[in-house]
């Protein structure tokens, strides 16, 4: 369950953020979480609702963008599907991760005075 | 205050953040990694699950070097000294670091447990994650490679059912093949096959702790590495 690890960084990080842009409160906050990222969005919500609680998260919304692992071969940057074996069937080359594994803090709504 | 009306209200301000949630740890994976670097010392994440015979390997890996490799051990586990102590017994300077309820090792762990151990003078730096096959895949601690073990017990298609922790993997150690004759329905072929559909460059090496089987294929294959790492 390192979802709470997950979420306990981003609440440091969002209080950081508040603190230095002198928030009043924080309204909402996007993340984008990578299906091969390793973290389950589901586990990552139910933290978040636990652990937002009497924190600068509390009552702010969390928007969680879902990002579809996206394979291409890297030497001639061909797409390979979902499912596939990893290695590119025109030019034999292993496969790259272009997208998939993010876990980012993308943006925070905050009140300021 | 809202400028627009002056009506008092506070002013919704976006800000942009775009940074992994992770960063702390890289940071500090990234620190170890200068540390490693620094004393020449090749550091290998080993992760599995429970029971997939992690720290057997490790003991078969210093019975083979016989005292001809420097070796030095981090040991992650929940509750107990259990395997440090065995690795300890093998010959192997070895910590544990007991995580409590963390079901993974971070970089930030890893870098107090350097303190304790005399890591320095070895030529390879094993770091025994928490038997897990999810979460330590997530967190970077400055190895230089991640190796998996995977025994012939756990089921042909765990590969891909843990497709995150297999793609982090530069090898895996299929391990206990001596159970293969006992284990009829287990079809190699299918671990290999689920392999290459999670990592990118499979490789693999189908080892045995009781008997030896594959220990010099391993061993070969971290020094191929230590000597490529060192150029």
């Amino acid at each position: 369950m390192h979802e709470y690890s997950i979420v306990q960084a981003l609440i440091d990080r969002v209080q950081k953020e508040a603190d230095a842009h002198g928030a009043e409160a924080v309204n909402g906050i996007r993340v984008r979480i990578g299906e091969l990222s390793g973290v389950e969005i589901d586990l990552l919500r139910s933290a978040y609702d636990l652990f937002s609680e009497k924190s600068v998260c509390e009552g702010a919304e969390l928007e969680i963008v879902p990002v579809p692992a996206r394979w291409t071969c890297r030497g001639c940057g061909a797409q390979i599907r979902a499912g596939e074996i990893l290695c590119c069937s025109v030019c034999s080359q292993p496969a790259s991760l272009a997208e998939g594994d993010e876990i980012i803090l993308e943006r925070i709504e905050m009140e300021v005075a | 205050m809202c400028e627009t009306c002056g009506c008092g209200d506070p002013e919704l301000m976006p800000v942009e953040v775009h940074e992994s949630l992770l960063s702390e740890n890289d940071r500090a994976a990234g620190h170890n990694r200068e540390h490693f670097a620094g004393q020449e010392v090749l550091a290998v994440n080993l992760m599995g699950s429970p029971g997939s015979g992690k720290t057997a390997v490790l003991e078969a890996t210093a019975a083979a070097l016989d005292g001809s490799g420097r070796l030095s051990a981090l040991s992650g586990d929940l509750a107990t000294d259990h395997d440090a102590d065995r690795l300890q017994k093998a010959g192997i300077p070895s910590l544990s670091i007991t995580t409590g309820s963390a079901c993974h090792l971070d970089a930030q762990l890893v870098h107090r447990a350097l303190h304790d151990l005399e890591w320095k003078e070895s030529d390879l730096l094993f770091i025994e994650n928490v038997g897990n096959l999810v979460c330590p895949a997530i967190y970077d601690l400055g190895q230089a490679v991640n190796v998996v073990a995977l025994a012939v017990t756990e089921g042909e298609d765990k590969p891909l059912k843990y497709p995150v922790m297999f793609r982090k993997a530069d090898l895996v150690l299929i391990t206990k093949v001596d159970l293969l004759p006992h284990l009829p329905q287990v079809d190699m072929k299918a671990i290999e096959d689920a392999l290459s559909h999670t990592m990118p460059e499979s490789a693999f090496i189908p080892v045995s702790a009781v008997t030896g089987e594959g220990i010099d294929r391993w061993l070969e294959w971290l020094e191929e590495l230590r000597r490529h790492h060192g150029e």
